[in-house]
């Protein structure tokens, strides 16, 4: 059974938070179609965290901005389906995405001082955020600010409140991207790189932040990365992404463990684990395809040793399918294709 | 100085002054570099790891003297290289080089990467054109390109053949010492990994020694054969590879390695999250740097600057609370 092909039963209790089916999002430029997202199905449940990888240039962050329909022009989501509770965003009015961008999906993103208003004190930023969250019925105070500073280790939250955010670090101003955006209490948090512009030190707690709003609030989790090392201590379920598609996915030890697509065979092997020291790491030769003229069939041929030892010849004409080929564990690939 | 050290860095200083208004008065002073003491071996591949803005890149740059010290001393092959005048230097600036960072803005857009290479030969007084194209394209196989590559410009190729064309050009002058200053930071995880095994291959065939640069703990240790780890400007650990990641003494090293998330979902380990963030260094705290944030802190921490001792098996500490094993000094390495 192909993946998106998947039967879904509208409003039942055993309802995934987020079920995305075949979404495509295309950038149409002078130079020709960039087809960003081509063929990305995922499900996040609640409480759970899904991780999201690959490369520099493959659609992640795209999957999110198109989940959230923050998609500019010249792109569009040409097709897809993003089921949210069981109703489809791609059909919503700007009006409605609106309030549901507010209130029940927050997104954070790598570079938390670019989206932190440079002249406003970042309590002024939160009281405003909480505002819009609390409509009318209360009256929401400094301390409010106060205590949502608090509520996300920030040190010192009452002298904080009153800081710019070029006066806080990275780590910091982070940490009140994560504040405002878990001001609504949202359903799914979507962060995408949250920690890539911050050290490790700083990027453990930041970590370890999301990973205890996830446990108190049974929010479901986006985690959009590049860093295999924090999926691999931080998500329930990976999606790996090639060239702007979806071309494996697994609950995390299993995908560590069997990883099934050459390419996740191939960028597993090639990264340094701590503690594991190897003579020499794997290579995957060659470069990413350029999204404007993508080979005809399988994305990853160009660089696939398995199609050459397994002497497959369909890979370069025909795309293959996402199939479930153990319980739980899809991929997109001919050597697990067409055995039934 | 001992034959087995290619350089040896005392007492290292790099302050910069901050200056501001009109009348340009110093308005603070970046201690980026604040006494570092470092021997670099012959042939080894030494990693020096710690966060951003601890002073890795300033240590690099004021080696090759690209960045002038404040005080302290660097001697290469023996010589205290800030003693040296321009002319006397000249020749160690061909055995000392420099790969950057970034391989995206670190080539110059409007040259063919056959002059991007040769540039240094030049320099260097290579005059004969034959004799340069020769090496250029020496340098250029060593690194895995191919002759017609000599005349494409730098945005026709990916970030590790730029990453590449970078190295090439360190290696054409024929190099014994190379600061390899993050070399593969901006690559993703399929093209790093190409680098690393060339940086490897390349080490042990020309017998180069390396200084590493990285803020990536795992990289480091497949990398490197010895490591030292900074903080604000001070080294506070430098050891073996095995004994470094086996057998870490510093709490900030213990705190580092326990912080960088490991591609094993299967490893659960205890972790250290260190509360707050690093100083500014523009005012350090006063004793050991580390105490505002050092889940073992004493009394005499914020007081008393630690020195860099001998824990035995040559490795090195700067903890108050670190002392040496009492059978393993003095014992010949
Ligand atoms: N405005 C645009 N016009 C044309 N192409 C675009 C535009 N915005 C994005 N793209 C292309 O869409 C593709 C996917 O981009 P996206 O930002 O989703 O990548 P990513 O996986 O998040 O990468 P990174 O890890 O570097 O953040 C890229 O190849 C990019 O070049
Ligand atoms: N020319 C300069 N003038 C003033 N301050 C400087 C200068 N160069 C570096 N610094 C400061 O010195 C400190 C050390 O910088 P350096 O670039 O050596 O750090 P680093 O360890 O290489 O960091 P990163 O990992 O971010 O590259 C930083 O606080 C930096 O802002
Ligand atoms: S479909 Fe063919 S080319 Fe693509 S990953 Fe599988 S074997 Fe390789
Ligand atoms: S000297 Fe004190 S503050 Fe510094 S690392 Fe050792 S215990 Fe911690
Ligand atoms: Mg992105
Ligand atoms: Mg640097």
């Amino acid at each position: 059974m192909t993946k998106h092909q998947h039967d879904f039963q509208p409003s039942t209790n055993s309802q995934p938070l987020l079920e995305i089916h075949d979404l495509r999002t295309y950038f149409f430029t002078r130079d020709g179609t960039v087809k960003a997202v081509d063929g990305v199905s995922l499900t996040v449940e609640r409480g759970q965290i899904h991780g999201l990888v690959g490369e520099s240039g493959c659609g992640k962050s795209m999957t999110a901005m198109s989940i959230l329909r923050l998609v500019d022009k010249p792109g569009r989501i040409v097709s897809g389906e993003v089921l949210f509770k069981g109703e489809d965003l791609l059909k919503k009015t700007r009006h409605e995405m609106t309030a549901i961008r507010g209130k029940q999906i927050s997104v954070i993103f790598q570079e938390p001082k670019s989206s932190l208003n440079p002249v406003l004190r970042v309590g002024t930023q939160l009281i405003e955020v909480l505002r819009i969250h609390e409509g009318k019925q209360r009256t929401i105070k400094r301390k409010d600010a106060v205590e949502q500073l608090r509520s996300v280790g920030i040190p010192d939250p009452d002298r904080r409140v009153e800081n710019y955010p070029h006066e806080m670090s990275g780590g910091m101003a982070q940490r009140v991207m994560i504040a405002m955006g878990m001001a609504c209490a949202p359903d799914l948090l979507i962060a995408d790189e949250p920690t890539t512009a911050l050290d490790v030190t700083i990027q453990a707690q930041v970590l370890d932040l999301i990973r205890k709003l996830r446990d108190e609030h049974e929010m479901g989790v986006i985690l959009i990365t590049h860093d295999m090392g924090i999926v691999a201590e931080m998500a329930d379920i990976v999606t790996v992404m090639y060239a702007g598609t979806a071309v494996e996915e697994a609950p995390t030890v299993e995908l560590f463990e069997t990883p099934l697509h050459p390419y996740t065979q191939g960028l597993i092997a090639s990264i340094p684990v701590m503690g594991q020291v190897k003579e020499r790491l794997e290579v995957i030769p060659g470069n990413v395809p350029n999204l404007i003229d993508m080979p005809p069939g399988c994305r990853f041929a160009p660089r696939c040793k398995a199609r050459i030892e397994h002497g497959l010849t369909r890979c370069e004409v025909e795309e293959p399918h996402m199939i479930e080929a153990k319980p739980n564990h899809f991929v997109r690939c001919w050597l697990y294709e067409g055995e039934s | 100085m001992t034959e087995e050290n290619l350089l040896e860095i005392r007492d290292l200083k790099v302050h910069f002054e901050i200056k501001s208004g009109i009348l340009k008065r110093t308005a603070g002073v970046v201690k980026a570099v604040d006494g570092v003491d470092l021997d670099i071996r012959r042939g080894e591949i030494l990693g020096l790891v710690g966060e951003s803005g601890c002073g890795k890149t300033t240590v690099g740059r004021a080696i090759l003297r690209l960045v002038e010290a404040t005080s302290g001393s660097v001697k290469f092959k023996g010589r205290d290289i800030f003693k040296l005048s321009s002319t006397e230097m000249k020749p160690l600036r061909r055995e000392m080089q420099l790969v950057f960072q970034d391989p995206y803005s670190s080539l110059d857009p409007r040259s063919k990467v056959g002059d991007i290479v040769g540039e240094g030969l030049r320099v260097h007084g290579v005059t004969d054109r034959k004799e340069r194209y020769r090496r250029v394209l020496e340098a250029l196989e060593m690194v895995g390109l191919q002759e017609p590559h000599m005349r494409r410009f730098p945005h026709e190729f990916s970030g590790g053949q730029r990453q590449r064309i970078g190295i090439a050009r360190a290696l054409v002058v024929k190099p014994s010492f190379i600061v390899c200053d993050e070399p593969v930071s901006a690559l993703d995880v399929s093209i790093q990994s190409q680098v690393l095994n060339l940086l490897k291959d390349l080490q042990q065939e020309l017998d180069l020694t390396l200084l590493f640069i990285a803020h990536d703990m795992s990289v480091v240790e497949h990398l490197c054969n010895r490591v030292a780890v900074m903080y604000l400007g001070k080294i506070v650990e430098v050891a073996e590879r095995e004994e470094l990641f086996g057998n870490p003494q510093h709490p900030y090293t213990q705190a580092l390695m326990s912080a960088i998330p490991i591609a094993d979902p299967k490893v659960k380990r205890e972790r250290i999250i260190l509360p707050g963030d690093p100083p500014s260094p523009l005012r350090p705290p006063p004793g050991c740097r580390f105490h505002t944030r050092c889940p073992e802190a004493i009394d005499i921490c914020s007081q008393e600057i630690p020195q860099q001792i001998d824990l035995g098996r040559q490795h090195l500490c700067a903890c108050h609370l670190r002392q040496p094993e009492p059978d393993a000094v003095q014992q010949p390495a």
